[in-house]
């Protein structure tokens, strides 16, 4: 079963301040979190794919009717808490594992290494339909 | 069977005898099954440019031998032990003369330590001779973390202390269930996932079929691996009618019967039709003998209802599986009337809950019932739940077709 887990940058469920606000030390542990949580996921045979998005700043929205050209909207937008931070895709037995692995990211270290418990979405990708469909 | 006239048919079809025959000899079947590995792709890239050997198995046995023993003596060099490596290379193995190889290869990789998320990939690998690669693509997942994964499974494997020979007969049918449940397992996500899309994929399905072929080779006797084999078949014999031009899913009433392969359905009928005259009908059989009652209907509505209800009720009896009694619903209400259907689906709720399929069955029922507004409920509940893309795209469709229908 394959899953992404989404985080977007909504507020995150400690007092924990924005990035900007936090020690080198910090980041620097936060970021290794990542890395060895993707490498623990690839040694276990469950991670397709991890990838973090540029800021709200660079995003772009694009609305079009086909027909006259395309209206591009350039960030910062007001509603930037909403939007996509990063993701991971995860291939796994279970959506008990997929959670697992949620509350892992969930609780990366974050301003002064507490946990910065921030939600994750769990999405199950589109698959093969049950066995039992046969 | 036919000998495979491609490289790379031959490498899959030799790759369980050289696994075998270097396991046999050198023991450690986690590190055998990598040099095999090694030895297939060296194969692959050299025998297009130098010509094929002239005898290919015993070609395969000497290179992965060797590529074992240089791992053995990197190893031991690694742990600075003085250990003589040499005597490794000096004579290959001879290859077994036994057919038993690849099936006691078979129920190594489906041991039931492993999950099935694993055990389908290293059976791939260690019996079907695919690159990790080929299993990675096919599985949509990157080649290091299929190769983990397949690492993963073999030291669990390992880890079993199993003896490289067939399970003890007091084991053997609980471990027989669990290679055809792998092998099942495979051919569905093949099944699955057969689109326009995914034509790079390798074809799982086909895959699944020519390693079923080898175990019902080694045990023609035991007619749950017929039920298996001929269940596969007469199922893979539907598959040209069974996507539109868009990939789109086409129900079993709207396929034109024309473009199902016959040739496939007169093997599995014939295949079923043996094993059942054994009389120790199983799981497997049972869902055979159903595809095969489908696929000698000339029309759907030439289908012969009252005999697939009556299959279906032996099924639910044996596993008491709910998706069966779904499944047992829709032939109750085509033997007989919808609500009798319908009246079946009731007892359900409780059982599967919120699942798709109970929703999807239901609204096809409550159309056949007459009753398309709740129809459309139901199948808008369904395609809200399904995980499987091309299976919304046709719950919505029907939706839409009663919605607009008015």
């Amino acid at each position: 079963m394959r899953f992404m887990l989404l985080q977007n940058y909504g507020q995150v469920e400690s007092d924990c301040p924005p990035m900007t606000e936090w020690t080198p030390e910090d980041i620097q542990a936060h970021i290794t979190f990542q890395q060895v949580l993707n490498q623990e996921l690839t040694d276990l045979g469950e991670l397709v794919d991890a990838q973090g998005l540029a800021g709200p700043e660079v995003a772009k929205f694009v609305v079009s009717d086909g027909k006259s050209a395309p209206v591009v909207t350039d960030g910062p937008y007001p509603e930037s808490k909403e939007l996509l931070a990063g993701y991971r895709i995860v291939d796994v037995d279970s959506v008990e594992r997929a959670i697992e692995i949620a509350a892992r990211a969930s609780a990366a270290p974050a301003f002064h290494g507490e946990p910065i418990r921030q939600p994750i979405e769990i999405r199950q990708i589109m698959a093969a339909p049950d066995p039992e469909l046969l | 069977m036919s000998e495979p006239t491609s490289t790379e048919g031959l490498l899959r079809a030799l790759a369980p005898q050289v696994l075998g025959a270097v396991v046999r000899r050198y023991r450690d079947f986690a590190d055998a099954e990598d040099a095999v590995q090694e030895a297939l792709i060296a194969a692959a890239d050299t025998w297009p440019v130098d010509g094929r050997p002239d005898n290919p198995l015993g070609w395969l046995i000497r290179v992965a031998s060797r590529r074992l023993a240089d791992q053995h003596r990197s190893d031991e060099a690694r742990r600075r032990r003085e250990v003589l490596a040499a005597s490794w290379s000096i004579s290959p193995p001879d290859p077994s003369p036994g057919r038993d190889d690849s099936l006691i290869l078979m129920f190594m990789c489906c041991h039931p330590a492993l999950t099935p998320g694993s055990a389908v990939p290293l059976t791939l690998r260690a019996v079907g001779g695919l690159t990790t690669r080929e299993i990675a693509t096919a599985f949509l997942v990157p080649e290091a973390t299929m190769a983990q994964r397949i690492s993963r499974a073999k030291a669990a494997v390992k880890a079993s202390n199993e003896p490289f020979a067939l399970p003890s007969s007091e084991h053997r049918a609980e471990r027989m269930r669990s290679v055809l449940h792998v092998l099942y397992l495979l051919f569905n996500e093949g099944y699955a996932s057969t689109s326009g899309l995914d034509l790079a994929r390798t074809d799982l399905s086909g895959e699944a079929i020519r390693l079923t072929r080898g175990v019902q080779a080694a045990l023609p006797d035991d007619p749950e691996v017929t039920g298996l084999l001929a269940l596969m078949v007469l199922t893979d014999a539907r598959r040209p009618a069974r996507t539109g031009p868009d990939g789109e899913l086409i129900p079993l009433g709207q396929q034109d019967r024309t473009r199902w392969d016959h040739e496939l359905i007169a093997e599995g009928v014939a295949l079923i039709t043996d094993a059942m005259r054994r009389g120790q009908v199983g799981e497997y059989q049972l869902q055979a003998a159903i595809a095969a009652v489908h696929d000698q209907a000339s029309a759907y509505s030439d289908t012969e209802w009252p005999k697939i209800l009556s299959l279906y009720t032996l099924l639910e009896r044996m596993t008491g599986n709910p998706m069966v009694t779904l499944n047992r619903a829709v032939a109750a209400a085509m033997a007989d009337e919808p609500a009798v259907g319908l009246a079946l689906l009731d007892g359900l709720d409780e059982r599967l809950g919120e699942h798709h399929r109970l929703h999807a069955v239901r609204a096809h029922l409550l159309e056949l019932d007459g009753r398309p507004a709740a129809a459309i409920e139901e199948f808008r509940a369904a395609a809200a739940r399904t995980t499987n893309a091309r299976e919304q795209r046709y719950l919505t469709t029907q939706a839409a077709r009663l919605a607009t229908r008015g």
